[in-house]
């Protein structure tokens, strides 16, 4: 009788144990479970209070709306045709839908226009990172040939003509007229405003239960662990603030070297936020990637070769059809809430 | 008198090498959360002497550089996983600027004395 039951109980604790270690083996056990974000992931993703913003120029309602009105304002162009949000357009993401970028003339420019999402936090503007802030950046597209091929000395003229222009400058930089320095701070202000908004991720990491669905929890796991995403794509931006060459095709574009020559950073790029980037294909800087999975695909393949200077943290990933697609699914749960953004009236001559 | 010179000959070494051990230190710097640092501690600005060495070790797990594009010095020590270090010896006095390439919020000012 006790030999039976003793014999009884160890086959029940194999059964048991059997089956548990199915369940431990099999790839959705940590997704099915959902443990949620750990503390670590918490401190490293939370978005951050705070929009990071120069001393000389502080935000404003009054700064941000004037830097609206001109960055959707096409009279900053040379045509009078093209705006800020021409190429960065809040409809497409802040960015514009092409593989690269067309500008004045419709002429096809080089490199795929950013979004300008959480450019608050990026420590350089720009792929090959030339301008270091956004005031740095802000006069550049209106002066370049390509893009809006407008002299700012005209423009400042041509703003000063526009009455509603002049008290808005007045109310948001007290004294200080219509100028070149208050043009680039004002747009930068209106920049700085525009930041991701609550995505799934984000309601995930405040332990929201069901906020990302399990493939997405599963891609998350991929993303830090197996296909190694963070070492470049780290933080609540997902980005390192770095440049390096992901192993693009050679398209002659030799990126952050023609700004700093260290021969690591030939053909490198800028790392980009992830935030939203579900709604900003085509995707890099030379936009040759139409969607999420095929940029994954790139990343499996350890990229392509390229001036034989491949970031080493590029490397064959060997993941699995089910770890790909649960990728995407991650990248698509970085999609903020949707932000309704007006359209200014622009202020017109009297 | 051939003793003599044994003996003083022993003592020009021996001070070389006191007087190399005494001046010329070893530094480890780490590379760690994307920011130079020594004893613990962040730093943007080092002091050293002339000889000194700094041995520039990676604690992060992804690759980093450091390079330094100074009318003083030139080097470039392109890129090296966790774990793996490599020195600079600094020769000559005055202020050179080394950064990361990669990363280059990763920046440091080393005053040579
Ligand atoms: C013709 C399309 C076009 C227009 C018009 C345009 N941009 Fe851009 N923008 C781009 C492209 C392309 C880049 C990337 C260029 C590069 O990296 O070399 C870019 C880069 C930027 C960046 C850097 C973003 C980042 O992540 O590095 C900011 C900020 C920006 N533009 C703001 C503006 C502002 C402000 C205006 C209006 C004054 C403007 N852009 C007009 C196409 C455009
Ligand atoms: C070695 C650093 C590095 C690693 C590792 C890395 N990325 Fe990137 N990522 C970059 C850089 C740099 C770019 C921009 C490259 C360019 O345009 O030349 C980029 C671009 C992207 C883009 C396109 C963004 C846009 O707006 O066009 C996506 C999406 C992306 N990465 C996702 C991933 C995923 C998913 C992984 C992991 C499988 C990954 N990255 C791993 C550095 C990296
Ligand atoms: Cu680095």
């Amino acid at each position: 009788m006790i030999e039976k039951l003793e014999f009884r109980a160890a086959k029940t604790l194999a059964v048991a144990s059997s089956l548990f270690l199915v369940a431990l083996l099999s790839p959705s056990f940590v997704a099915a479970k959902d443990m949620g974000p750990t503390a670590e992931d918490v401190e490293k993703y939370r978005r951050p209070m705070e929009i990071p913003q120069p001393k000389n120029n502080r935000m404003t309602p009054e700064r941000i709306e004037l830097g609206k009105v001109l960055f959707f304002d096409p009279r900053l162009s040379g045509s009078n045709f093209i705006s800020c949000a021409t190429c960065h357009n809040p409809a497409l993401g802040w960015s514009d839908g092409q593989p690269t970028a067309v500008g004045h003339g419709m002429e096809v420019l080089g490199r795929s226009t950013p979004t300008i999402l959480n450019t608050a936090y990026q420590r350089f503007q720009f792929w090959d990172g030339r301008a270091r802030t956004l005031e740095k950046q802000a006069l550049g597209p209106i002066e370049a040939e390509g893009e809006m091929f407008q002299a700012l000395d005209d423009l400042i003229d041509e703003l000063k003509a526009i009455p509603g222009y002049e008290d808005m400058f007045e109310h948001a930089y007290p004294g200080e007229g219509v100028s070149k320095k208050t043009i680039a701070k004002a747009i930068s202000s209106f920049e700085r405003s525009v930041v991701a908004t609550e995505s799934p991720f984000d309601r995930w990491l405040k332990g929201v239960k069901g906020a990302m669905n399990d493939s997405a929890i599963r891609g998350f796991q991929v993303f830090k662990g197996k296909a190694n995403c963070v070492a470049c794509h780290d933080g609540f931006n997902f980005s390192d603030n770095g440049f390096h060459n992901i192993g693009l095709p050679d398209n002659k574009d030799q990126g952050r070297f023609s700004i700093k020559p260290i021969k690591v950073l030939k053909g490198a790029f800028k790392t980009p936020t992830l935030r939203d980037v579900a709604l900003t294909a085509p995707y890099m800087h030379n936009g040759q990637f139409n969607t999420l999975m095929e940029v994954v695909e790139h990343y499996n393949r350890g990229g392509d070769k390229n001036m034989g200077n491949l970031d080493p943290n590029m490397k064959k990933l060997g993941l699995s059809k089910k770890e790909k697609k649960d990728l995407v699914e991650f990248l698509h749960a970085l999609i903020g809430d949707p932000q309704e953004v007006t359209v200014p009236t622009l202020p017109v001559k009297k | 008198m051939k003793t003599a010179t044994i003996y003083n000959i022993l003592l020009v070494i021996t001070t070389t090498v006191l007087a190399l051990g005494a001046e010329a230190a070893e530094i480890t710097v780490l590379q760690q959360d994307k920011s130079f640092v020594k004893d613990g501690e962040q730093i943007e600005v080092l002091t050293v002497k002339a000889g000194d060495t700094i041995n520039f070790q990676n604690d992060d797990p992804f690759f980093h550089n450091v390079f330094c594009l100074s009318d003083l010095e030139t080097f470039d020590l392109g890129s090296y996983p966790k774990g793996e270090s490599k020195p600079v010896k600094f020769d000559k006095p005055g202020v050179v600027e080394v950064e990361c390439a990669i990363h280059p919020q990763m920046y440091m000012e080393v005053t040579v004395e």
